[in-house]
């Protein structure tokens, strides 16, 4: 489904991506892991469209994405969570909600709605709620579930652990599980490195801009040295 | 009698400082710049209406709509020629590029029409064919309000009523204000940041087409400078109220007006600009953020 093909991405003077190389085949959750600073982010938001490749080619759907601006990226089926949540802090719930199926046609958007409430009755319960005064929790479901309106053939997370109570982290997971099992194709980064293999059909693992190991989730998981650096030993 | 009729006036004349206010704090919201050329988009607004109504013969209401659908593509063009290169650039090359264009403005207006003030004829003349005054007599005629002030209120109030409709239930008004609070994340959602910005623009100087042609009705005067100290009013006005904020730009407006009016009235004409920047000095040092300055509380 999407093919990354030895890319190469710079911060002006800045080398960030180094030849990255992966795939992602449909149905799969596939993961990205890797310290801070490895590049896992910048790899998301060159797939997206928010920066660009110097050389090296992103393919989704068997079409080559170069030069395609990243608002019309969300058409062709890709959604993106970025890091952070980045949700519209001064609308509402279901206003984000509707921001998120803003490429769909109109009679699109209520189904949708109704779904994404069924994965998420928190959010239902809080629809009128102006989003900046959610919880940290229901802020990440609330960027997963506008990531969600615009029926993403690929759903793509950036750290959706990230500043999280370990509860909170589970629940986080067994969304995305869920989503995996309702056949969601989700390449997920993450620092959190066992909960994403551990719900990953493969992974990729990061460092300074390279991938340096690769295998199923289980494999990985398995792996000394990813267990030494990521797993805490 | 007298003070209500000099509120009145106040109110009137704050609502066309509303109406431009409105443009500024939409441009700004979404395009996190200070238009310093929209007082400039209002001065040929005045223009174009005046050169349709003394040159072309059109009736009133025509020379507004002619005025609208040139500026608004005034505003467009301006926007994509001299501010949509400068998108990755710091504010202040933004700002200054801003103050250039309008500049640039009043220059080609001066080109164009001549420096002398061209006479403006209303688009309600104060007197009507018998020579009575065209004006809501109350109270046995103690208190008159001119027809001109009460159709610049009302032309006020539907901007108002309009652009909160627009932004708070339309998709492309929402898409506005997700482009205000993030513009990368609403390039995600798939929303054309640019196109968005643009069409903030349109709507910005259409308004301000408006706003020429009755401020222009109010001063019945028009020269290429007409538009700037309005438009620095206007953007006092705007954050007065809360740069950003829909409710605040009219609030700041009317109240700017008002203030206006009472101290020329009241205080001296010649002191009435000066009263009017030390309110606005005052309520920043006491409210940062404007009268209705959004504040959200956020989590994170």
């Amino acid at each position: 489904m999407l093919k990354v093909n030895d890319i190469n991405v710079y911060y002006g003077a800045i080398h960030a991506i180094k030849g990255v190389s992966f795939h992602v085949n449909a149905g799969e959750v596939v993961t990205l892991i890797g310290a801070n600073g490895a590049g896992k982010s910048t790899t998301l938001n060159t797939v997206c469209g928010l920066l660009h490749t110097r050389t090296g080619s992103i393919e989704f759907l068997g079409q080559n994405l170069a030069g395609i601006p990243a608002h019309k990226l969300v058409e062709r089926g890709l959604a993106h969570v970025p890091e952070g949540r980045r949700i519209f802090q001064q609308m509402t719930v279901e206003e984000n909600l509707e921001m998120g199926a803003y490429t769909q046609p109109r009679s699109g958007i209520d189904p949708n709605l109704e779904r994404v409430y069924e994965q998420f009755p928190r959010l239902k319960e809080r629809r009128k709620q102006v989003a900046g005064t959610l919880s940290g929790g229901e802020q990440q479901m609330l960027a997963m579930g506008r990531g969600l309106m615009s029926n993403p053939k690929l759903l793509m997370l950036d750290e959706p652990s990230m500043g999280l109570a370990p509860i909170l982290v589970e629940q986080i997971f067994d969304i995305i599980n869920r989503l995996h099992h309702a056949g969601t194709t989700i390449l997920l980064v993450e620092q959190n490195a066992r909960m994403a293999l551990s719900v990953a059909d493969r992974g990729y693992v990061l460092e300074t801009g390279k991938i340096v190991a690769t295998g199923t989730g289980d494999e990985l998981l398995h792996d000394e040295a990813v267990k030494k650096a990521y797993l805490g030993g | 009698m007298e003070f209500l009729s000099y509120l009145i006036s106040g109110i009137s004349l704050g609502s066309v400082y509303a109406i431009i206010a409105l443009g500024y704090t939409m441009v700004y919201g979404i395009a996190k710049m200070l238009n310093f050329a929209h007082g400039d988009v209002i001065m040929v607004g005045g223009y174009i209406s005046f050169c349709a109504m003394s040159y072309l013969e059109l009736p009133g209401w025509l020379s507004v709509v002619l005025a609208m659908a040139v500026c608004t593509v005034l505003g467009v063009v301006i926007e994509g020629l001299a501010y949509k290169p400068l998108r990755q650039a710091t504010s202040l090359a933004v700002l200054i590029t801003a103050i250039g264009v309008s500049y640039f403005l009043q220059n080609a207006a001066q080109l164009i029409w001549g420096a002398s003030p061209k006479g403006y004829t209303p688009l309600v003349p104060a007197l009507n064919a018998k020579g009575e005054p065209n004006a809501l007599q109350l109270f046995d005629g103690q208190l008159s309000i001119p027809y001109l002030s009460l159709l610049i209120m009302a032309v006020c109030i539907i901007v108002m009523v309009a652009l909160t409709f627009f932004t708070g239930q339309t998709k492309l008004g929402k898409a506005m204000r997700a482009c205000s609070e993030d513009k990368g994340a609403a390039q995600l959602m798939g929303i054309n940041v640019n196109r968005t910005i643009s069409v903030t623009f349109a709507i910005g100087s259409a308004l301000a087409a408006v706003a020429g042609v009755l401020l222009c009705s109010f001063t019945t005067s028009l020269m290429p400078t007409t538009g700037s100290m309005p438009g620095i009013k206007a953007f006092t006005a705007a954050v007065f109220g809360g740069i950003g904020s829909i409710p605040g730009a009219f609030l700041g407006g009317i109240l700017l007006g008002i203030i206006e009016s009472l101290a020329k009235a009241y205080i001296s004409t010649q002191l009435a600009n000066a009263i009017l920047f030390a309110v606005l000095i005052i309520v920043l040092l006491v409210r940062p953020s404007g009268l209705l300055g959004k504040y959200v509380p956020e989590k994170v």
